[in-house]
C-alpha cells in the first residue's frame, strides 16, 4: 500500500528530470546520427535526398575543417601538457609556503570566475598592434630589444601564441586548485620517513609526491584533453566571431558555423563534424586510459 | 674543534640554501600573480581614462592622471549594456531556480524513496553525463527553432536547466542523512514532501549552495547556446553583448568605453567570489569542471 504510493511519488519526482533529459539530451543524441547521414538536408523544407556518408566526406574535404582540425590539435598539444606542468609547479610552490598562501590562492583562482569573452577582449587589446599604439605586450618586447609583432591580425605563429597563452591563463585556476588540495592530502608520514633517511628533495618528489598525486594529474590530463578539443569561446574572445577569416577556427567553431551564422544552415554537415569530433575525443580518452594503466600509481 | 666548525659551516650553507629556495618560490609565485592580475588592473585603469588621453598614449601608461566616469556613462547609455546585464540576471535566476527544483526532486527520489527499477534508472542517468554538449546542441537548435522559441527566454532557459552531475552530487549528500530521522518523521505522520522541505533540504544546505554557485557562474558566462538561439539584440546575454559591443558598439577605437563595459560585466561575479571565496573554491574542487 505505502510502497505503491512511494513508487508513484518517486516517479512524479523524477518526471521533470526525465522529460528534460529526454527532449534535450537523449532524443538529440540519436537525432544527430540520423542528421549526419541525411544527404542534401534542407533546413527550410526539412526534407532530404537520401542516406549516405556524403556529409562526412564533404566535411573531411572542406579546407576550413582541415584548418580547424589543425588549429585544434595544435592548441591541445601545446596547452594541455604546458598548463598541467605549470599548475604542478605552482601548486608545489604554494604547498611549501605558509605566509601569503591564501592570498596567492585567491589571486590564482580569479580567472575562473571571469567571463571568458570579456577578459578575452582585454587580452586582444593588450596584444594588438594598431595605428594608435603598439600595445602593451609589444612595449615590453621593445623594452627587451625585440621587434613589434601584431599578435591578433599578424602571422599565424603569433596568433597561435596568444591563443595558447590565453587558454592556459583560463584553465590554470581549476588545475592549481585541484592539485593544491590533492598535494595537501598526501599522508605526511611518507615525507617524515624520507626525512629520516635524508632523502634528497628531487628524489622525494619523484618517488613520493609524484606517484601519490599521479591519479589526479591523470584526471586533469583527461579533462584537459577533452576541454581543449572543445576550444571555442576563447578563440572568439580573441579573434572575433568570424574565425574562418582569421584562420583560427576550431572544430567546435566549425560545427557552429555550419549550423548558424553567415555560412550556416547545414545541420547535416554540423552533425557529421560533431560526430567526427566525438570520435576523436573518444579515441584520445581511450588511449589515455591505456597509457595510465602503465604509469599511474593507484593505492 | 674543526668538526664543530665544519658543522657550523654546513648549517650556515643549509640556511642560505633554504632562504634562496624560499625567495625563489615567492618570486615565482609573485611573477605568475602579476600575469593573472595585470589584465584586471589594466582594464580598470583604462576604463577610467578619457578617450582622448587613451589615444594620445602611444606607449600605454599604467597610472591614471585624471580619472573620468564618462566611459561608464557611455557604456550604459550608448550601447544596451544595462539590457544585457538585466537579461543575464533574469536568465541566471530562472535557470538556476528551475534546475534546483528538478535536481532536488530527483536526488530525493534516488536517495530516499524505494521503487522498482531505481538502480537501472540511476545508472541510465549517470551514463547520460558522458554525452557532450556539442553533440546535442545541433538538434536542440532545430527543436527550439521549430517551436518558435528563438529570441525568447524559454528558448534560452529550457535546454540549460538540466544537470545530471548535480543530481548525483546531491543524492550522495542526501544519503548521508540517517534513516532514523525519516522513520521518526513517518511516525509523526509527516508527508514525504514535508520531510524533504523541513529536514533534508536544511541539512544538505551547504551542497545546495555549492550547486547554486556553480550554476550561477556557468549561466553568467554562457556563450554558445545564447549565441545560437538569439540574434535579436534585446535578448542578448552579457557574453554576446560584449561581442556585439566589440564589433558594432562604440566604434572600434573607443577602447576605454569597451573596458568600462568589461568591468561592469566582471564585477558581479567578482563580488560574488570575494564574498563566498571559501565556498566557491571548495565547491569547484568538489564538482567543478572547466578546461
Amino acid at each position: 500500500m505505502t510502497n505503491k504510493k512511494q513508487t508513484l511519488t518517486a516517479w512524479l519526482c523524477l518526471l521533470p528530470a526525465i522529460i528534460f533529459l529526454g527532449i534535450f539530451l537523449v532524443y538529440p543524441m540519436i537525432d544527430v546520427f540520423i542528421y549526419s547521414f541525411e544527404e542534401g538536408y534542407n533546413f527550410a523544407s526539412q526534407s532530404y535526398f537520401g542516406l549516405g556518408s556524403y556529409n562526412y566526406s564533404y566535411v573531411l574535404h572542406d579546407p576550413y575543417f582541415i584548418q580547424a582540425l589543425k588549429n585544434t590539435f595544435i592548441i591541445v598539444l601545446i596547452t594541455v601538457p604546458l598548463s598541467t606542468g605549470i599548475a604542478l609547479i605552482i601548486s608545489l610552490a604554494l604547498s611549501s609556503i605558509t605566509k601569503l598562501r591564501e592570498l596567492f590562492q585567491t589571486i590564482f583562482f580569479l580567472p575562473y570566475v571571469t567571463n571568458t569573452l570579456a577578459v578575452g577582449l582585454v587580452f586582444m587589446i593588450l596584444f594588438q598592434k594598431t595605428a594608435y599604439t603598439d600595445g602593451m605586450v609589444n612595449v615590453l618586447i621593445n623594452l627587451f630589444g625585440g621587434e613589434s609583432i601584431d599578435f591578433i591580425d599578424g602571422p599565424y605563429p603569433a596568433k597561435m601564441f596568444v591563443m595558447c597563452f590565453y587558454t592556459i591563463w583560463v584553465v590554470l585556476p581549476f588545475k592549481i586548485l585541484i592539485l593544491t588540495s590533492n598535494l595537501a592530502s598526501v599522508d605526511p608520514i611518507y615525507y617524515k620517513a624520507a626525512q629520516i633517511d635524508a632523502t634528497p628533495k628531487w628524489r622525494v618528489f619523484f618517488k613520493i609526491t609524484l606517484p601519490m598525486i599521479s591519479p589526479m594529474i591523470f584526471y586533469l590530463a583527461i579533462t584537459g584533453f577533452i576541454g581543449a578539443f572543445k576550444a571555442y569561446s576563447d578563440e572568439v574572445a580573441l579573434f572575433g566571431t568570424d574565425l574562418n577569416a582569421a584562420g583560427m577556427n576550431t572544430i567546435v567553431g566549425y560545427i557552429y558555423d555550419m549550423l548558424y551564422g553567415n555560412s550556416g544552415g547545414y545541420p547535416s554537415y554540423a552533425s557529421a563534424a560533431a560526430i567526427i569530433l566525438f570520435a576523436i575525443v573518444f579515441t584520445i580518452t581511450v588511449i589515455n586510459l591505456l597509457v595510465s594503466e602503465k604509469t599511474v600509481y593507484y593505492q | 674543534m674543526s668538526d664543530t666548525k665544519d658543522l657550523e659551516k654546513i648549517e650556515k650553507r643549509d640556511k642560505s640554501i633554504k632562504i634562496v629556495r624560499g625567495a625563489a618560490r615567492y618570486l615565482f609565485l609573485t611573477f605568475w600573480a602579476l600575469i593573472v592580475l595585470f589584465p584586471f588592473y589594466w582594464m580598470i585603469i583604462t576604463s577610467f581614462k578619457s578617450y582622448s588621453s587613451y589615444n594620445s598614449e602611444y606607449v600605454p601608461r599604467l597610472i591614471i592622471t585624471s580619472p573620468t566616469l564618462q566611459n561608464y556613462v557611455s557604456a550604459f547609455t550608448e550601447v544596451s549594456l544595462g539590457r544585457y546585464l538585466i537579461n543575464t540576471f533574469i536568465f541566471t535566476v530562472i535557470t538556476t531556480a528551475i534546475m534546483l527544483v528538478i535536481v532536488v526532486l530527483s536526488a530525493f527520489a534516488f536517495s530516499r524513496l524505494e521503487f522498482p527499477g531505481k538502480n537501472i534508472v540511476f545508472a541510465l542517468f549517470l551514463s547520460l553525463m558522458m554525452i557532450p554538449n556539442e553533440l546535442v546542441i545541433i538538434t536542440n537548435y532545430v527543436t527550439i527553432t521549430d517551436l518558435g522559441l528563438r529570441n525568447s527566454f524559454p528558448g534560452l532557459v529550457l535546454p540549460s536547466v538540466i544537470s545530471v552531475f548535480y543530481i548525483y552530487l546531491l543524492k550522495e549528500n542526501f544519503e548521508q542523512i540517517p534513516d532514523e530521522l525519516y522513520k521518526a518523521a513517518k511516525v509523526d505522520g509527516t508527508s514525504d514532501m514535508r520531510y524533504l522541505r523541513r529536514v533534508m533540504i536544511p541539512i544538505a544546505k551547504p551542497t545546495i549552495i555549492t550547486i547554486i554557485i556553480l550554476k550561477v557562474i556557468e549561466c553568467w558566462n554562457s556563450y554558445v547556446w545564447p549565441r545560437l538561439i538569439t540574434d535579436d539584440e534585446s535578448y542578448f546575454l552579457v557574453s554576446n553583448g560584449i561581442q556585439e559591443i566589440r564589433e558594432n558598439g562604440f566604434g572600434r577605437e573607443n577602447i576605454p568605453a569597451m573596458m568600462a563595459a568589461v568591468v561592469a560585466i566582471s564585477v558581479p561575479l567578482m563580488a560574488l567570489f570575494l564574498i563566498f571565496r571559501k565556498k566557491i573554491m571548495a565547491g569547484v574542487a568538489r564538482g567543478g569542471t572547466k578546461g
